[in-house]
């Protein structure tokens, strides 16, 4: 469904160029979920944004549903994959209600049946028809949230991108929005590509891993072999220790010694 | 533990509403001393305002009360402005989530470390240059001389915290109050500073509340955690126990967390109850 094939990125031009992702490759199958975590600026999201679209990329080859796709894209193209972000609060127009930003989308693609289309996608996701005419102010963050999906899901994408879903949520409204994200999935066979810096958060939605240091694929692996600790690099390693809390034993060797 | 460095007993701290006072902590006790105290709880659970109360920020029109509030035997009740800035960087300190916004950003870090030295211990430019370099040694920055002279735009986000710590520890205080230090920074460079953090506050025998949402983190690093609702503290638990907690939010807040190597289809969803709200006290 997605396929990356030996994919760099670079921000800026020339001399000053910055490249942020390089020699990428992936394959996602249709219906399958896979997630990619790294440090900050190691080009995650910067793969995820090149994927919707967002940016252009320098050389290599995306294909979406089997066809190549670039930062210009057809209407029916963009239809495909839909974006939710990581910040509920930043991403929805404070000055829209709800019912207005989830017209918004359905108005650009032309898409009939308008009125039906915004009831259900707030049902799906477990909004009620209270919720509507609310501005996001008027919303708590984990509502925002569900907003922000509904507006991905309302055009009925194939391909949902998660760019940290989750991370600007309490624990409690977070499994409420996995929870969703996994029924979605299962419902409408959406094939998913996720970032996140949590890596039991990634394990719970995805079946295969992918770790990112300095713009490069350095591993991929499962779930359960995340799990099992049954992974090759050392930064993955280093990942899944600090994912399992603090360790004094260990914690220590990770201090610089100064000179 | 005989003699705790603070005090906390029957806190509470109001902010007038629309609709009536809005009570934001209510009835908070606790004692802290020479270990690590967590306050865990999801946001608008007081955790931070509980910190903030300490350290005299809850600015008008926020009302603090409280039975008791002492560190050591200083009473914070009813401090002024002009005592309380005798004590913030002297007696007690803050660290605040992101080191981006909590440092001056047209002052080079070195100096600000040297600032605070000596404001409080009015020391001269030279004695307090030197205190800062040995702390930023001290937080294991490899490289003092350099990094004194640097920006905080030029520092990454997990050395900006370093030079956080280094100057909240330069004038010795006996508390430390850490609001969410580690959340915006990677998973990593985290470890490196709790690591860094519970090394300093250990060797020189400070007190330290963690404030965080992170109960995996919590539970590991402190000794005791407070697990707060809805402004009051619901539970207090061994830390090394906290998968044993006993009231219902915080086993339901547990059981939400999803775990590697535990793939539930579905993750339990925490079922408030109205209960929780009522006052314990």
């Amino acid at each position: 469904m997605i396929t990356l094939d030996n994919v760099t990125i670079a921000y800026g031009t020339g001399a000053r160029a910055v490249v942020a992702v390089q020699g990428f490759t992936l394959a996602v199958p249709e219906g399958e979920a896979v997630g990619l975590v790294g440090e900050s600026g190691s080009g995650k999201s910067t793969v995820l944004r090149a994927v919707a679209g967002l940016i252009p990329y320098a050389s290599g080859e995306i294909t979406l549903a089997g066809s190549r796709v670039d930062r210009r894209r057809t209407t029916a193209q963009r239809k495909m994959s839909q974006m939710v972000f990581q910040d509920p609060y930043g991403s929805l127009h404070p000055n829209q209600t709800v019912d207005q930003i989830l017209a918004q989308p359905v108005a650009i693609h032309r898409l009939d049946r308008g009125e039906a289309r915004i009831v259900q996608a707030l049902a799906e996701v477990g909004l009620g028809p209270e919720h509507r005419y609310r501005y996001p102010h008027q919303l708590s963050g984990g509502q925002r949230q569900r907003v922000a999906i509904a507006r991905a899901l309302i055009l009925e994408p194939r391909i949902l991108l998660l760019d940290e879903p989750t991370s600007a949520l309490d624990v409690s409204v977070q499994a409420e929005i996995l929870n969703l994200l996994a029924r979605l999935r299962r419902d409408h066979g959406l094939t998913l590509l996720m970032v996140s810096h949590d890596l039991a958060v990634i394990a719970h939605l995805c079946e295969r891993i992918g770790v990112m240091t300095s713009g490069r694929l350095v591993e991929i692996t499962t779930a359960t072999a995340m799990a099992n600790n049954q992974v090759t690099h050392d930064y993955t390693r280093e990942l899944l220790r600090s994912n399992a809390g603090f360790d004094r034993s260990s914690a220590y060797s990770t201090v610089p010694t100064p000179p | 533990m005989s003699d705790p460095l603070l005090t906390v007993r029957n806190l509470s701290v109001t902010y007038p509403g629309d609709d009536g006072d809005v009570r934001a902590v209510r009835n908070v006790s606790f004692t802290l001393g020479r270990e690590r105290l967590g306050i865990v709880g999801e946001s608008g659970s007081g955790k931070s305002t509980t910190g903030r109360a300490i350290m005299g920020l809850v600015g008008h029109p926020g009302r603090i009360e409280a039975d008791e509030l002492r560190l050591g035997d200083t009473d914070l009740r009813g401090l002024s402005e002009r005592g309380f800035r005798a004590l913030r960087g002297r007696r007690l300190a803050m660290v605040l989530q992101d080191p981006k916004y909590s440092l001056d950003p047209v002052m080079s870090v070195g100096q600000q470390i040297a600032e605070t030295h000596r404001t409080h211990l009015r020391s001269n430019k030279r004695d307090a240059r030197r205190a800062a370099l040995e702390m930023l040694e001290a937080v294991h920055i490899r490289d003092p001389e350099r990094v004194y002279t640097m920006y905080p735009h030029q520092v990454s986000g997990g050395m900006g915290q370093r030079v956080m710590i280094a100057m909240m520890l330069i004038a010795g205080p006996d508390i430390l109050i850490a609001d969410e230090p580690t959340s915006a920074l990677d998973v990593t460079v985290q470890t490196q500073v709790l690591a860094i953090m519970d090394e300093l506050v250990r060797s020189r025998g400070m007190g330290l509340l963690l404030v965080s949402h992170n109960l995996h983190l919590v539970s590991s690093f402190c000794d005791r955690v407070l697990v707060m609702y809805a402004g009051q503290v619901l539970e207090t638990c061994a830390a090394g126990k906290l998968s044993e907690a006993r009231h219902p939010y915080t086993r339901g807040l547990l059981a939400a967390l999803p775990r590697l190597g535990d793939r539930r289809t579905e993750l339990p969803q925490l079922q408030r109850d109205p209960a929780w709200m009522a006052d314990l006290a």
